[in-house]
Parts: structure tokens; sequence; C-alpha cells
């Protein structure tokens, strides 16, 4: 076997390891989608906003210093303490479950019966707005994201493996932080499945998913599931944005995966969790394997910005139901 | 026409050669069957009835008739010829129309504009004679117009013409529907439960709107309706589904007296 | 008693579907068009030129574009920014080419060529529907952007990978370039606001729009009614391409004047325009002028407030800006969904009341 196949197969481990970061955040686009219908367009800036508040609290960052000094000529920035990353994670949390009671008490509530494509587009401003809100309130500097993952090339699989080939060749080359990421989403996808189905807020969530009208109708609260949903799904922005953040700094490009995610939901359906991972990893080689095979020698490289949704694009024009889907039967 | 084939009706209306045949269709979903070897015809400027309980496969019927479903066997005959697997926009431009069961009516347009998209498949201006406003596409929106107000006028609802559809009430929305379908006038009219959900006046008005569109204008019209009293007063001709079977076929009153008919209405049980 | 309509009686059915049925409504445009025209380049500076006049005419452009597409049609692109790079690159590479060329026709065969694209990234909307499609059209923005920047050919292999616009002149008068006078520069892309304008106004009123607005409403209605899906949808992805690719090709060679495509027609160009459309009101022409002149305006606003009033930082400012838009966009959302045409139409009604409410 030739050097080149292994680096093939190297950036296939690889692409694996992207594509779970992009099932991770697919994943906080599934369990919306599947409680309340709406398409959360917010899900990406939700796990900058997370990561920029986790790092806040970490480095004891005052928020809305900007603003505050600009308006008071005061020159506060740090209350002057590091919290310790736990205390950190749990505050975050926290300021997550308030976003979601104050998303559903001023923004959902008043748009139930919408169609889904006015939600869509009011996800978008609520996107807007938490970019804008983070920035005030956490400055828009890029920061440096540490909860004591280790980070750098995993050396025993790169030392157990280099014997494989030639000369040139050292190992496989995959980043610990991507391994962990990898473990932190199965057992996040774990632990998700069984509170879907072993606890009581989980039957009543997957109620909901199943029948809005017959969920009320037998004494389910529509409002506090969906706060609950939006909490999870927090919780799940949070774990994506610390992966994300570790990876390539806290920063507003974060933001961006979440169009990633969008091609990932188009192929896996947006209300099957096994189709949001099995999307996220088709994604992630994919648009690995294509830059390396075709991309970066015949293209000029950086394919990795269209490939998602070209993959998408032509996925979805033979079959518009996506993978998991049944062939959608049209009425009238 | 053939003229042997012609007839009149006792109350003077003239009854032709059948303008639609369906000859042994099948319609499947998967495994589900929801047609099963139906053969009937519609007749020139008759009302023909299409009656049955829930789930029958009257709308699938309805459906396959307008080009909406594909029979998996079966063949399709109108006006005489064979007709090729079509779109239903290309079936629509033949003259068939129709209505719906659940209203589907354009909501963001008024009942003006409604009833104007009857007209489409009349109006043929270009792309950029419509972009100039001159030339045909004036004239045709002229033309077309007037043909629109004499239905508004016919159906009586001349003071919601600017009306946007989303806010008029149940009954006037099924009537601006009809009005729709009227606009193109159509060889075929369809109409699929016209007078579901209405009480009993909304359904005397419908009642007499259809009589009086098939009488004064000669359309032949197929009908869906739960309403066993309105179907023997309003039609000529009867088809009974049930299971997706024809089980009956003829006047409202052979019809009456066929036996599976009674059985399948009084819910005796399938052995 | 300033508003009314009683009296104004029409006794033809072609004076029923003018544009402007009411003769008070007729005043006010005809009034609006003689001070944008005639009075406007008297008084138009730099400034206002560079910071308000121009980037709303041209967004302009492309908000009526895209309302045409999602307002009217019904279907929700996020390809804005790529197509106006479609229309930016195509009136570079016809300028350059063809030196002699009108810059009348340069932009609108860049429109046209536009149209060709966005017809293309058309075609899956017969099968893909709501935000699917918007997800797919993320692949026509995504793809054209990346296209203009490695394929050197789209920017004659200058160096810098930007392309910059050269002078060209129309009866003696510089309209792209350096040496370009406000009001020339003015005028020619009012110019272009009026007639696209009108003619999308013709297109949306007659037989066309009310095909466009039968696939919006209810698509499956529409096929069995005898509307051609796919003919349609496609006529409605190639008209709003045209607009927004004439839209591209002035920003690029009229107002900015040099251009790096990432960084002019990015996904942000996208949403801000489908912004202007939400706020301004779906499926309205007005609506899109109201729109562009809200997005444009606002940044300027609070720019001036923020930064030359209480001397804040610039991006404390464009902070702010991102809360505001968002928090309206969801608030007009809630509130109109129809924006501000929406709101301007309510006030009408109330007007023509006025000042008797019942």
């Amino acid at each position: 076997m030739s050097a080149n196949f292994y680096y093939g197969v190297e950036v296939f481990l690889n692409g694996l390891m992207t594509g779970v970061m992009y099932s991770l955040v697919a994943l906080g686009f599934v369990l919306i989608f599947k409680a309340s219908g709406i398409f959360n367009y917010a899900q990406g800036v939700m796990a900058l906003f997370a990561a920029l508040t986790l790092v806040g609290f970490q480095n004891g960052q005052i928020p809305f210093a900007h603003l505050i000094n600009a308006i008071f000529g005061t020159d506060l920035h740090h209350f002057g303490w590091q919290m310790p990353t736990f205390l950190a994670i749990f505050f975050t949390l926290l300021v997550m479950i308030l976003f979601a009671y104050i998303v559903e008490k001023y923004v959902l509530q008043h748009l139930v019966n919408q169609e889904p494509i006015i939600l869509f587009m009011a996800t978008i401003g609520l996107a807007y707005f938490m970019e804008g809100f983070g920035d005030l309130m956490w400055g828009s500097d890029v920061k440096k994201m540490d909860v004591g993952i280790p980070q750098g090339g995993n050396l025993w699989l790169e030392e157990s493996t280099a014997f494989l080939g030639g000369e040139d060749f050292f190992g496989f080359y995959v980043d610990n932080l991507d391994i962990w990421a990898a473990i932190f989403a199965a057992i996040l996808v774990t632990s998700l499945v069984m509170f879907s189905q072993y606890t009581k807020t989980g039957r009543a969530l997957r109620a909901v998913a199943d029948d809005h009208q017959a969920a009320l109708s037998v004494g389910i609260s529509l409002r506090t599931i969906w706060v609950i949903v939006w909490s999870i799904s927090g919780f799940v922005a949070l774990v994506a944005g610390i992966m994300w953040g570790s990876k390539s700094g806290v920063q507003f490009s974060l933001s961006l995966i979440a169009l990633k995610a969008l091609p990932v939901l188009m192929l896996g359906g947006f209300t099957s969790i096994p189709g949001a991972i099995i999307g996220g990893l088709i994604v992630g080689v994919g648009e690995k394997m294509f830059e390396f095979l075709i991309g970066a020698p015949f293209l000029g490289g950086a394919t990795e910005n269209w490939f998602a949704y070209m993959l998408a694009l032509l996925f979805l024009v033979f079959r518009p139901q996506g993978l998991f889907g049944e062939k959608i039967i049209e009425r009238v | 026409m053939n003229a042997v084939n012609s007839h009149i009706t006792p109350d003077g209306r003239t009854i032709g050669a059948p303008i639609m045949e369906m000859k042994n269709i099948t319609l499947r979903f998967g495994g589900v069957v929801a047609i099963k070897d139906i053969s009937f015809d519609i007749k020139e400027g008759e009302i023909r009835a299409i009656i049955g309980p829930n789930g029958a496969g009257k709308s699938s019927m309805l459906n396959v008739i307008n080009g909406f479903y594909h029979p998996q066997e079966g063949e399709v005959h109108f006006r005489g010829k064979k007709r090729k697997s079509l779109k239903p926009h290309q079936i629509a431009k033949q003259g068939i129309a129709r209505t719906f069961q659940n209203i589907a009516l354009f909501k963001g347009m008024s009942t003006l504009d409604n009833i104007m998209t009857g007209r489409l498949t009349h109006m043929k201006a270009g792309l950029l004679s419509q972009t100039l406003w001159w030339g045909n596409a004036q004239r045709e929106e002229v033309e077309n117009r007037e043909v629109v107000e004499k239905v508004i006028d016919f159906l009586e609802i001349q003071t919601i013409r600017k009306t946007p559809v989303g806010r008029l009430p149940y009954g006037l929305q099924k009537r601006v529907e009809l009005g729709r379908a009227l606009a193109a006038e159509p060889k075929l009219l369809l109409l699929d439960e016209p007078m579901a959900g209405m009480n009993v006046e909304e359904k005397e008005d419908m009642s007499r709107f259809i009589l009086d569109v098939n009488d004064e204008f000669g359309t032949t019209i197929a009908l869906i309706e739960h309403d066993m009293g309105v179907v023997m007063d309003i039609a000529d001709r009867v088809v009974v589904m049930d299971y997706g079977k024809k089980i009956g076929d003829g006047t409202p009153q052979e019809v009456r007296s066929n036996q599976n008919v009674i059985d399948a209405y009084l819910g005796v049980a399938h052995d | 008693m300033l508003y009314r309509e009683a009296g104004d009686f029409k006794t033809t059915y072609a004076k029923d579907q003018q544009t402007f049925p009411i003769a008070f409504d007729r005043r006010g445009y005809f009034l609006t068009l003689i001070i944008a025209f005639l009075v406007v380049p008297f008084l138009v500076n730099d400034y206002w030129l560079n910071a308000i006049l121009l980037p709303f005419l041209i967004y302009s452009i492309a908000a009526m574009g895209l309302n045409i597409l999602t307002g009217y049609c019904g279907q929700v692109s996020l390809g804005s920014g790529g197509f106006m790079a479609v229309g930016a690159y195509a009136s570079y590479k016809l300028m350059t080419s063809f030196p002699d060329l009108n810059m009348i026709i340069v932009v609108l065969l860049s429109g046209g060529i536009t149209a060709l694209v966005g017809g293309l990234f058309g075609l899956p909307s017969l099968r893909i529907k709501g935000f699917y499609l918007a997800v797919v059209t993320l692949a026509a923005q995504f793809f054209l952007v990346w296209l203009f920047n490695k394929v050197p050919w789209f920017y004659n292999y200058s160096a810098s990978g930007q392309i910059s616009a050269p002078e060209r002149e129309i009866l003696g008068y510089a309209v792209t370039g350096a040496n370009v006078l406000p009001w020339v520069s003015y005028l020619f892309c009012l110019s272009f606001v009026f007639v696209l304008a009108w003619g999308a106004r013709n297109l949306t009123r007659g037989a066309n729009g009310r095909k466009w607005m039968a696939i919006r409403d209810m698509d499956i209605a529409a096929e069995i009614i005898g509307v051609d899906p796919l003919k349609t949808k496609l006529t409605a992805f190639a008209v709003s391409s045209f607009y927004i690719g004439v839209a591209g090709a002035l920003l690029f060679s009229v107002y900015l004047g040099a251009v790096e495509v990432g960084e002019a027609f990015g996904i942000s160009k996208s949403f801000l325009i489908l912004f202007m459309v939400i706020i301004g009101g779906l499926g309205s022409i007005f609506g899109s002028f109201a729109g562009a002149a809200f997005m444009v305006l606002m940044p300027v606003l609070l720019k001036n407030i923020m930064v030359g009033q209480f001397g804040w930082a610039i991006d404390l400012a464009a902070h702010f800006e991102f809360v505001i838009v968002g928090g309206l966009i969801v608030f007009f959302l809630i509130v109109e969904p129809h924006g501000f045409a929406q709101l301007w139409s309510i006030a009408k009604e109330k007007l023509r009341l006025w000042p008797f409410p019942h």
C-alpha cells in the first residue's frame, strides 16, 4: 500500500471526527424541530453565545463592560477571579435555561400557529439579536477556550500505525480533542435517548412531537415542554460550543457551523437523531475526502465551503424526503 | 356529437355521448389498493355523482380524473380519445376544472384575483408584453376580467370582489372556489364535496348554483357528496363506491333500491 | 378628509386595473417622481450620495428581485449575495472585454446572465420546497463566491484577486470610475430603479403575478387549475435573478468601484436583502423600497447617534445594530408579518375614515 492510500485513510478518519462535530450541532436542531416544528437557525449562535458565556465566567469578565464603560466613562473589565470550570459550566447552563425561558415567553408564544417559514425567519432574527447581544455582553475579540480537554495529535495512534506506510508515513494523525468530542457526543446521544425513553418528561416530549393537539388534550403543557426543549438544546449548544471553541477559538465563525449543520439535516432528515449523526458523518467524511481527492488537486482547494450544500442539493433532487424519511404522498 | 347517443331529459336538458370514460382503473399506494378495477362514464351535459362511505376512494377517483394521481392499470378516455399520462396542469388546459374538499383558495389574494386565476389557462400573453403592460397582456386582462365579472354576477358575490379570501366566511369561500372553477369555462367540472360543512340554507344555495351551471351553460359536472338527499335530488346518474370497488351505478332510483348499496350504507358486515 | 376615494368612479376595467387606482395616491406618486428626477439631482452631494442614496437605490432593486421570488412566488432564497456577485463579475467581464459597449447594455446583459444562472439554481425548486429550498440556495451562495475566488479568469488574473471598474461614459458623462459626478451616478441608478420598479409592478399585477402568487399560496391547487409549476417557478427565479444581477452590477461598477467577492457578496449580503424584504413587506413592491430605506438608514442613524453624539466606539455601535436588526425582525414577524407595507395600508385605511372612525 502506498503512503498516499494511508493519507487517504487519515483524511477519512479526520472527516469522521469533523462529522461528529457537525452532528453535535445538528442534534440541537433536531431536538427543537421534533418538539416544536421550528427550524432553529439560531442554534449555531446559541453555541457561540454559550461558549462566550463560559469563557466569560471562567475568566471573571464583567458582563457589558464595554457598554458600561462607554456610558459612564469607567474602565471596568474583570472581576479579578478565575472560576473553576465545572462551576462556570453550571452557571452557563443556568444562563441557557434563562435564555430558553425568555425565548418562549417573548418570541415563541407569540408565533404559535404561524407558518414554518415565518418561524424560520424569526429564528434568523433571533440569531442576529443573540450575536449582537453576546458581543455586547462579552466583547467581540477572539477568545481562547480551555476547559482541560487534552489537545494535539494522539501519539499512541500515531506510533502504533506508523509501521503501515513507507518511509514518508509517520502514522495517522488524529487530534485528541476530536477523539474526546466523539466520546462526548456518544455520551450525549445515549443520555438523550435514555431521557426521552425512560423519563416522564421524555415521554411528554415525544408525545408533543407526535401530535401537538393530542398532547395538549391529555394535559401536557406545551409551554413547559418548549422551555425544556430549548434548555436541552441550549445544553447541546454548550457542548458543541466547548468543542468547537477549544478547537478553533471562540469567535464569530463559530456561529457559521450552524449553516453547515443545515445540509447535514437535509441528508439525515429533520426529525431523526440517528439521521443527524449519520448525516453529520457523511458530510464530514464527504467534504474532507472530496477536498483530498478532487478539490485540492484539481479545483484550487477550499471546496469544503460549498461541498455539503451541493451534496444536499443533488441528494434532495433525487430523494426529497431525505435518507430516512418515508415517501411523501401528496393529497388534495 | 352523435345524435343517436343523445337524449333529452324531462326538464329539457340535452345529455349527449360520454365525454369521459374510465376503463378498469386500479390505483395503488404501495400495498394499499385505493381503487380496484372500476369502470364508469360521464356523459356530456349530465350531473354525475360519486357517492360512498368514508375511505371508499371517491377523492382518489377525482384525482385520477384530473391527473393528480396516475392509476397503475386501466385507461382514461376523454372526449373520445385515450388520454396519455399528462401532468395536472396540462389536463386543466384540456378543459377539466375542479373544486376541493378542503377549500384550496389562494389565501393571499382577493376574490377577484382568485377567480381570475381560473382564467389563466386562457391567457397567453408573453413575459415581455406583461412586463410592459402593453398589447396582448393588457387586452387579455380586460377581456378575461369581463368573463370573470359574469361569473361574479352569476354567483352573486359582487360585494366581496376586492376582499382577501382569507377573511370570508366558509360558505362564501366555497362559492368563490366554485367561481374559480367556473371561470375556466370547463368542459368537465369536478366538485369534491361542494356542500361539506354547510347549513341547510347554504346547501340549498349551492345546489341551485350547481343546477344553474349545468342548465345554463350545459357544463358536465361530476361531484362527490355525502348528503344523500342532495345527491338524489340533483344527480342524473350515481356511481356508488365502497372500499375502492364499484358497488352500484345508475339513476338515483336504481341505486336506492340496490341491495349492495343498502348494505354498504347500513353497515352490513363484509364477509 | 385629505385621503379619499369617494367619487373616484371607474368606468372601464382598464382603469380599475391601474397601478394607483386612487387619485390621491396617483398624485403622490407623480410628486415623488418629480422630486426624485428634477429636484434631488441639484441638491445631491457626495456624502448623501454614498452614505444613503446610492445604496438605497441599488438595494431597492435587489430587494424587489428577492421580493418577486420570496414575497410573490413563495420560494425562500438565501443566495442573493451569490447572484449579486454574478451580476458584478458579469459586468466586469463585459466592461473589460468590450470597452465600447454602452454601460446601460452592460448592466442589462449582466442581469440577463444572472437570470440564466438563477434559473439554473431554480431547477431543483420543482422537487424541493420550503426551507429545504432555502438551504439548497445556500449551495448557490457558497459555490458562486468560491468560484469567483478560485478561477482567475473571472478577475482577469489580477494579483489582488479584486475586480475594479474602469471608467465608462454615457453621453460624455462618466458613470463609472474615479471621475463620476454625484448627480450623474444618482440619475443613472435612479433610471434603472424607475424602469425596473415599473416592470415589477406590471409583472406582479397581471396573469404572471397571479401564477406566482397561486404557487406561493397553494402549489398543488395551482397546478390543478392549470399553472405549470416548473415554468412558473423558473420564471420567478430568472426574473428575480435579473433584478439581483442588475443590483450587483450597479453595486460594483457605480457604487463600490472595486470589489473582493467574499467581502462584498458573502452570506451576510444575502441576509441583508432578506431582512429588507421581511421588514419592508413580503409581496409588496412598495415594501421593497421601505425595507431598503430602513436597512440603509438605520446603521447611518445609529452610527450618528452612538458614535457621533455619545462618542462610543464603532464596534459597539455595530453590535447594537445587530441587536436592533434582530429584535426588529422578530418584532415584525410577531406584530405584522407583512412589514411596513401592511402598516402603511392600515394607516391609509384609517386615514380614509378619518375623522369619523366608524
